[in-house]
C-alpha cells in the first residue's frame, strides 16, 4: 500500500495528500477543482508515478460523449471491408475500439486514470459514466460482453466549473478544491521547479506577484504556472532583484509582465495603479 | 457523535446524503486519517497536520463536492467542535461568535493598545461598535470574503486595528493560530452572496447556457455518416440543433444614486455576454419606468426613446430584464407626476403594466438583499407588478431568472 505525499518536482499540500490517499483506500474518484494553472491536471501524473502504476489520459472536449471512453463502433471500416470482401468483417469485434476507460479497467496493475476537464462536455456526460465509474464495468452491446474492471483505477477527474455537475455523480467522488498557494507553500514549489535559485531574487519575484494578483479587478489573475515561467524567463535574462522591487522609482510594472498579465486590459489598469501609487507618493 | 455533526451539516444547508456520510466513517474505519497521533516520523510530509486537521480536510472532501459549500461547512465544522448547541445558534444570528473577536483581540493587542483603548471608553464599549459596524458593513457590502472590512473604522485604526495588519495568527512559527476552519477564505465562493469580480465569471456561464437555446436543426454530417454505416450503407440522415444564439434580450437599468455600482456590475454582466445573444439592447431609467427611458446617460435629458417606441420596435419575443433596487417612495410607483425628477402624466404602474404585456417573458432583479424586500413598500408593489419575478443580484438568484424566462 502506497501513499502519496507529493514528490520530488510536485508539492502537494497535506489537505490535497490526504484527499488523495483517501480516494486511493476507498478506491472512490477524486474531483478535483481549482483555479486554472494549479495544478490539478499534473497531480494525476505525479500520482501515477508516485504509486508506479501506468496513466491513462482521457482529455474530455466539448464533442466528447461518454461512448468514447468506454469503446467505439467502427461501423465505417466495417463497411468498407464489406465492400471489399475483406474476412475480418465476418467478427464484429475486430471492428471495437477500446477507450481509455476500458483500457485502464483491462490494464494488469492498478492504473491511474485522468479524465480531464469533464465540464467542457455536455451536461449529461457526467451521467451517463455513473455505474461505470461506481461499479467499474460496462457492457459492450455489439459483442454481448461485460468488460469489469481487474483492479479498480484511481480516478482524478478536473473541472474548470464551466458545467454544474450533477448531484448523483457528485456523491459518488470525494472532492478537493486547490485553494491558490499562499506565500510559503510558493516559496516551495519555486523551489522545487528552479533549485538554486537566488533567495533574493525569489523574495522579490514573490512580492511582485503577490501584489499583482491582489490588484483588484484583474480580468485574469496569474496562476502557478504562470509565475514558474516568469522566474524562468528572469532567470535566462538575468534580471537582478533590485529591478523587481516596489519602491524603485523607474520600475513602472516588473520586467518580462507578458509572462503574467494576459491581456491588454489587465496591463493598462495595472500600469494605472503604480502611477496613480507613485503620484500619491507612496510604494506601490 | 458524529450523528450530529450530521445533521448540524444540513441544517446550515450543506447537501449531504446517507452515503457520503457511511463513506465519511468508512474512511475513518479504514485508517484514511491518523485519528491517534501523528503517523510515523519515516514518512512525514512536508506539511504536518494535526488530528483534528486531518480530519477537518478528510470530512470537506467526502463531504462537501461544491467549493460554494466550502464556507457553510466551515461554519459547521467549527460550530459542532466548539460543542455547544448555543454558540451554533448565535453563529446563524450573527455570522461571528462573540468570543472569536475577543480572542483575536487579546491575542493581538500590546498594553498599550490596551491602554488606548481604555481611554476610548473601555472594551465592551469598543467590542460593542466593532460588532455594530460589522453589522452595518455587512449590510453594506455584502462582500464576504473580507468579513472583517477593510474599511478600518477610525477607532479600531487608532486602537492599532487593521484587519490587513492585525496579526491573526501571523507571528512566526504561529501559523496555525487561526484555527482554518475559521479563516473562512471560501466566503466568497457561497453563491449567495451578491456578485463580485471573481462571480461574474461564473454568472456568465449561466447566462450562456440560457442564450444557448431555440436553435434551428441543422445536418449532423458525422452522425450521418456513422448511422448509414451501422445500416450497412442505407442512408440515414441525422439532424442537430444548431450552435446558435436565438435569445433576445431587453435590457433597462436603473441608474443614479446608490444603484450606480449595481449597474455597473450588471454591465458588465450584460456586455461580456453580449457575444452569446442574438440581440441584446439596453435602456436606461431612474428609479421607474415613465413614458421615456434612455440610451446614453451621459446625454439622458436630450436624448430620450419614449417607451411606446420601445414597445413597437422589439417584437414579444424579447426577454425583458429589469436590474433596479426598486427602492423609492411609493408614490413614484403609484401617482401621476409621482416621479422625482419631471411630471408624469400617468403613474409608473401604468407604463410598467403596458412594458409586462408586450413582453411576456420577463424578470427584475433585485441587488437588495432578498431577507430586507418584506420591509420595503416599494419593493413590494413592484414585485406584484411583475407577477413575483423578482429574484436577487446573486449566482443562485441569476440562475432562477434566467430559468423563468425561458
Amino acid at each position: 500500500m502506497s501513499r502519496f505525499e507529493g514528490s520530488a518536482s510536485y508539492v502537494a499540500t497535506g489537505e490535497l495528500a490526504l484527499a488523495v490517499n483517501a480516494a486511493i483506500t476507498l478506491s472512490r474518484p477524486l474531483l478535483v477543482k481549482g483555479e486554472p494553472g494549479t495544478g490539478k491536471t499534473q497531480l494525476a501524473e505525479e500520482v501515477a508515478r508516485a504509486l508506479d502504476a501506468p496513466l491513462f489520459e482521457w482529455h474530455v472536449k466539448s464533442t466528447s460523449k461518454s461512448q468514447h471512453g468506454l469503446y467505439e463502433y467502427d461501423a465505417v471500416s466495417r463497411l468498407r471491408d464489406s465492400q471489399l470482401g475483406d474476412e475480418r468483417v465476418k467478427d464484429i469485434a475486430n471492428y471495437i475500439v477500446p477507450g481509455m476507460l476500458w483500457r485502464a479497467f483491462e490494464c494488469e496493475r492498478r492504473a491511474v486514470l485522468l479524465i480531464d476537464e469533464i465540464d467542457k462536455a455536455d451536461i449529461e456526460f457526467p451521467n451517463d459514466l455513473l455505474r461505470e465509474l461506481d461499479r467499474m464495468e460496462f457492457y459492450v452491446y455489439e459483442t454481448q460482453t461485460l468488460v469489469k474492471a481487474r483492479h479498480r483505477p484511481v480516478v482524478f477527474i478536473t473541472s474548470n466549473n464551466e458545467k454544474e455537475l450533477p448531484d448523483a455523480f457528485l456523491r459518488r467522488c470525494f472532492f478537493h478544491y486547490i485553494r491558490f498557494p499562499d506565500a510559503e507553500t510558493m516559496e516551495r514549489i519555486v523551489a522545487v521547479h528552479h533549485p538554486g535559485l537566488k533567495k533574493a531574487l525569489l523574495a522579490e519575484a514573490l512580492a511582485a506577484f503577490y501584489r499583482i494578483r491582489d490588484v483588484p479587478g484583474l480580468k485574469k489573475k496569474p496562476s502557478t504556472s504562470e509565475l514558474l515561467d516568469w522566474i524562468k524567463l528572469l532567470v535566462a535574462e538575468d534580471i537582478p532583484p533590485e529591478a523587481l522591487r516596489a519602491d524603485d522609482a523607474k520600475a513602472s510594472i516588473p520586467p518580462l509582465y507578458g509572462a503574467l498579465l494576459k491581456n491588454e486590459q489587465d496591463v493598462h489598469l495595472f500600469e494605472q495603479l503604480v502611477f496613480l501609487n507613485r503620484r500619491a507618493g507612496r510604494p506601490g | 457523535m458524529l450523528i450530529r455533526f450530521f445533521l448540524m451539516l444540513r441544517a446550515a444547508g450543506v447537501p449531504v446524503s446517507v452515503t457520503e456520510f457511511l463513506a465519511l466513517l468508512d474512511a475513518l474505519a479504514q485508517g484514511t486519517v491518523p485519528l491517534a497521533g501523528p503517523p510515523d516520523k519515516g514518512t512525514a510530509p512536508p506539511e504536518r497536520l494535526t488530528a483534528t486537521e486531518s480530519f477537518y480536510f478528510l470530512s470537506r472532501a467526502v463531504l462537501v463536492k461544491d467549493e460554494r459549500h466550502y464556507d457553510r461547512f466551515d461554519r459547521a465544522f467549527a460550530a459542532h467542535f466548539r460543542g455547544a448547541e448555543a454558540a451554533f445558534e448565535a453563529l446563524l444570528a450573527t455570522e461571528l461568535p462573540a468570543d472569536w473577536l475577543e480572542m483575536r483581540f487579546a491575542l493581538a493587542l500590546t498594553d498599550e493598545e490596551k491602554a488606548r483603548i481604555e481611554s476610548l471608553g473601555g472594551w465592551d464599549a469598543l467590542m460593542e461598535t466593532l460588532r455594530r459596524r460589522l453589522e452595518e458593513q455587512k449590510a453594506r457590502h455584502q462582500g464576504g470574503d473580507r468579513w472583517i472590512g477593510t474599511g478600518g473604522t477610525s477607532p479600531f485604526g487608532n486602537a492599532g486595528y487593521n484587519p490587513e495588519g492585525i496579526r491573526i495568527g501571523g507571528e512566526g512559527g504561529n501559523r496555525r493560530a487561526v484555527k482554518i476552519w475559521e479563516r473562512r477564505e471560501f466566503a466568497n465562493l457561497d453563491d449567495s452572496v451578491e456578485l463580485g469580480t471573481r462571480n461574474i465569471k461564473l454568472a456568465l456561464r449561466r447566462l450562456r447556457r440560457f442564450a444557448r437555446q431555440g436553435a434551428a436543426d441543422t445536418l449532423d454530417l458525422d452522425g450521418t455518416i456513422e448511422s448509414t454505416a451501422r445500416r450497412a450503407g442505407l442512408l440515414d440522415i441525422r439532424m442537430v440543433p444548431e450552435r446558435h444564439n436565438a435569445v433576445k434580450v431587453l435590457l433597462f437599468l436603473d441608474i443614479g444614486g446608490s444603484m450606480d455600482d449595481h449597474v455597473r456590475v450588471c454591465e458588465e454582466l450584460f456586455s461580456a455576454a453580449r457575444g452569446e445573444f442574438k440581440h441584446l439592447e439596453h435602456f436606461y431609467f431612474h428609479n421607474f419606468v415613465y413614458e421615456s427611458v434612455w440610451k446614453d446617460n451621459r446625454r439622458r435629458h436630450g436624448e430620450r426613446t419614449p417607451l411606446p417606441q420601445v414597445l413597437h420596435t422589439y417584437g414579444p419575443d424579447y426577454r425583458l430584464v429589469f436590474v433596479g433596487d426598486a427602492t423609492m417612495s411609493p408614490y413614484e410607483i403609484l401617482q401621476p407626476g409621482g416621479s422625482i425628477e419631471h411630471w408624469n402624466e400617468e403613474p409608473g404602474a401604468a407604463w410598467m403594466k403596458r412594458l409586462l404585456a408586450s413582453f411576456p417573458r420577463h424578470a427584475w432583479l433585485n441587488p437588495e438583499p432578498q431577507d430586507r424586500w418584506e420591509y420595503t413598500p416599494s419593493i413590494r408593489i413592484t414585485r406584484e407588478l411583475v407577477e413575483d419575478r423578482m429574484f436577487p443580484l446573486t449566482l443562485a438568484g441569476l440562475d432562477r431568472a434566467m430559468r423563468s424566462l425561458q
